[in-house]
């Protein structure tokens, strides 16, 4: 049993309570944080934990902390992304729907580390009830003088808020997440400057995943050394995986760093192998916008060796033969399953989700989607094959946010991997679907 | 702050942007630019046409950005190295940001006001293929009158937000902007709300395409049937400096003063070039002007087809084409 940090309490009845919560050792961070610590103590145990952000760019969030502008008489921000909305991930969800005050508490203790008078909680619209769990463990806090002026005593005074956005996948790139924060249209920015220097209101903003928030809460508590014992390398600690699919056992899993990802898939622990004891077919390893892996590759690197869920192991041979860990929301596919149809599935939900500020992903998207339409159609030919790739490298790089690449990624990743998919329904000219799912509904009309 | 840009070195100001630098070495090495106006704050970064690849950050950090840059929101370091039309990735990028463009466009240029002046029409000509490998069927809006004078055709729109943020930051009250999202997005008065202030009409001056036009200029002439005069007037509101657009005694149109770079030009005292509307829809008699001759036009223009003192010229040009390419003199007598 590998070891829990964040979801080791969640089977406790009343946690999202505060006096459950306390009971079981919560806020042991912030009142360590304060009573004992200095800001910058704070900061230097997150640089030393390793830990990366959990949101899927995977940068050090000891690094992105040291890099905010800290300018006299200007306030500095915290917020905390809650608009998770990549295809696959609900790991922030689940966390914040059972364990609200690990959020909570992760807002405070960070907030002492940046210096941040108040910090805000965006999230996604779909996630309203949420946002009713995150208000009520807000007001138990206040009530208990957690949140507000002097905290514990120490002189720190932080005041957290909770914003829900209106539901928009763009809402969670950074730039865009701050512009509907701050009421406008959730366009991304253009970058320099960085959040860091000009983020909410023009003033040094940090953003961080909900996940990542809530683990500064077990690095304070057992130390950012202590924290990087677990895992491997570079990538240390726990990490939330939300894996769904044709799996026995679907769900949230806190993983240790560094397991294999055949152990991921098939241990009783995890997800339990694959539903009906179908074969593997191919896994999509991080959240919809990272490439897809056919089966010898998720499990084994080009190089032969064990493919290992971690930052490194994942990404081992680039785009060619690898993939990334993301957000962590790991979508396995069995052997049924048209990778064409799915891909059709992500490109219409980044033709729908794309903000139509810059013309290569506005005009690329759509177009992407109605070329895979022709082939569930069944009335595409092989050169489509080619248009498609030609459409996804015009997109990939030349946008101004990276939902261009969110989009681009998975066309790219399908075609080099499944490429003999794609030509065999061009030359048959019909698209015969066999999943599941569509024998079911067959079966039912 | 020094900075190549294809093997051309310039000495620049701190906070010029790539695309600055590039144009004060000349058009020679400018990228195109349809959403960038220097006239107006924030603009730029959306379209994604003037991209460029930087080669060498800074003096200081010599590592190439790993992606293309937009050079309109890009600032110079010192030491910079930057490849605009020397590089086929970026040429070819660039090829890539036009057909997006251009695969939504109705292509009605023979019945569109803005042909002759039209930026998408240079770009496309200039950057872009000879065919379209896009076969479904084209966006569609209804057109939608802004006000009485001005009319707005989405179907043209490339979605560049000049207008948007030209009423933004030239008149008092923003009744207009974007509304929907991805490739749905659409310019739009809220509710269809007319744009009434003084300097509405700026926008169709702005406008790269064919989507803002002046209602009281539609169908009635092709550009280059007409003549582009300078002129001024004193006006209460703006500078009053215009410039009408004449066919015969008629003026056909007002519009305020471009540049090269096809945008609105500053007064010689440094005065905002923007025109009221007063200016340019009320005053279209050749006596309300006092008019200061010819302007300026680019001889590549096909403005500048209707300049009839070169036709000669151009006759004498066209015969000695013929002549190398074997055809037949016209003016021999059998």
């Amino acid at each position: 049993m590998g070891r829990k940090l964040l979801l080791h309490n969640d089977h406790v009845p009343g946690i999202h309570t505060l006096d459950v919560y306390r009971a079981n050792g919560g806020y042991a961070s912030v009142e360590k944080a304060l009573k004992t610590m200095t800001p910058d103590q704070v900061t230097d145990e997150v640089k030393k934990s390793g830990l990366r952000g959990r949101g899927g760019a995977g940068f050090p969030t000891g690094m992105k902390w040291s890099f905010l502008a800290k300018p006299e008489g200007v306030p500095r921000y915290l917020v905390c992304n809650a608009d998770e909305s990549e295809p696959g991930t609900f790991k922030d969800r689940y966390l914040m729907e059972h364990i609200p005050h690990a959020l909570i508490e992760g807002m405070i203790t960070a907030s002492y580390a940046l210096g941040a008078r108040k910090s805000y909680i965006y999230i996604r619209g779909e996630y309203f009830y949420v946002s009713r769990i995150l208000e009520q463990a807000i007001d138990e806090a206040y009530a208990a003088g957690l949140l507000g002026e002097n905290i514990m005593g120490s002189g720190f005074s932080h005041d957290c808020y909770v914003q829900v956005g209106a539901g928009a996948y763009i809402c969670g790139e950074e730039t865009a997440l701050l512009e509907s924060l701050e009421g406008k249209r959730g366009n991304p920015r253009i970058k320099p400057p960085f959040p860091a220097v000009a983020g909410l209101y023009g003033c040094p903003t940090v953003v961080n995943n909900v996940e990542t928030i809530a683990a500064v809460v077990p690095i304070v508590n057992m130390g950012g050394e202590e924290y990087a014992k677990i895992g491997v390398g570079k990538s240390t600690g726990t990490k939330l995986i939300s894996a769904s699919g044709h799996i026995n056992k679907p769900g949230v899993y806190e993983i240790e760093l560094g397991i294999t990802v055949e152990e991921f898939i098939y241990s009783e622990q995890y997800c339990g192998g694959i539903r009906n004891s179908k074969k593997l077919k191919a896994v999509v390893a991080g959240g919809s916008s990272v490439p897809i892996l056919p089966t010898d590759l998720i499990l084994k690197t080009a190089k032969g060796e064990p493919r290992l869920m971690t930052y490194e192991s994942l990404s081992d041979g680039g785009f060619q033969t690898g993939t990334m860990l993301g957000s962590g929301g790991f979508i396995v596919m069995d052997e049924d399953t048209s990778i064409v149809k799915n891909l059709f599935t992500f490109s219409r939900f980044y033709h729908h989700e794309s903000c139509g500020q810059c013309s290569p992903c506005r005009e690329g998207t759509g177009w992407m989607e109605k070329i895979l339409k022709k082939f569930l159609d069944g009335t595409a030919v092989e050169s489509d094959v080619d248009l498609l790739w030609d459409i996804q490298s015009k997109i990939e790089g030349k946008t101004i946010c990276p939902l261009g690449e969110a989009a681009a990624w998975p066309v790219a990743a399908a075609i080099r991997h499944f490429r003999h998919e794609f030509e065999e329904i061009a030359k048959k000219k019909k698209f015969n679907d066999v999943s599941h799912y569509e024998r079911l509904r067959k079966a039912n009309a | 702050m020094k900075v190549t840009i294809d093997g051309i070195e310039i000495d620049v100001p701190k906070g010029t942007t790539i695309l600055q630098a590039a144009r004060m070495i000349g058009p020679q090495v400018a990228p195109p630019a349809m959403c960038y106006y220097s006239k107006l704050k924030t603009s730029g970064g959306y379209c994604r046409t003037c991209i460029v690849k930087v080669t060498k950050g800074s003096a200081q950090n010599p590592n190439p950005m790993p992606k293309p840059v937009a050079s309109c929101r890009t600032e110079v370091m010192d030491g910079m190295v930057v490849e605009n039309y020397t590089s086929p990735e970026v040429i070819e990028a660039r090829k890539g940001v036009v057909e997006f463009l251009l695969i939504n466009h109705p292509l009605d240029c023979p019945v569109c006001d803005q042909a002759g002046e039209c930026k998408l029409q240079d770009l496309g000509y200039e950057h872009g293929s000879a065919k379209t490998r896009y076969e479904f069927k084209r966006r569609e809006y209804d057109m939608i009158d802004i006000g009485d004078k001005i009319k707005l055709h989405m179907n043209r729109c490339i979605l560049c937000y000049r207008c948007v943020k030209t009423v933004d930051q030239f008149t008092d009250k923003r009744v207009h902007g974007v509304i929907h999202r991805g490739d749905a997005a659409e310019i739009s008065t809220y509710i269809e709300k007319a744009v009434n202030n003084d300097f509405s009409g700026n926008v169709i001056d702005v406008c790269p395409v064919g989507a803002l036009t002046d209602k009281t200029f539609r169908f009635k002439q092709r550009v280059w049937f007409t003549k582009p005069m300078d002129a001024h007037r004193n006006c209460d509101k703006c500078s009053g400096r215009v410039r009408l657009w004449l066919k015969g005694e008629d003026v056909a149109r007002v519009t305020a003063r471009k540049d090269e770079w096809d945008e609105v030009m500053d007064t010689p005292d440094g005065k905002s070039g923007f025109i009221c509307n007063s200016c340019r829809y009320d005053h279209k008699r050749k006596t309300d002007w006092v008019i200061e001759g010819p302007s300026p036009v680019n001889r590549h223009s096909v403005i500048s087809q209707n300049h009839y003192q070169h036709l000669n010229e151009l006759k004498v040009q066209a015969l000695k084409q013929q002549k190398a390419l074997g055809f037949m003199d016209i003016n021999k007598k059998p």
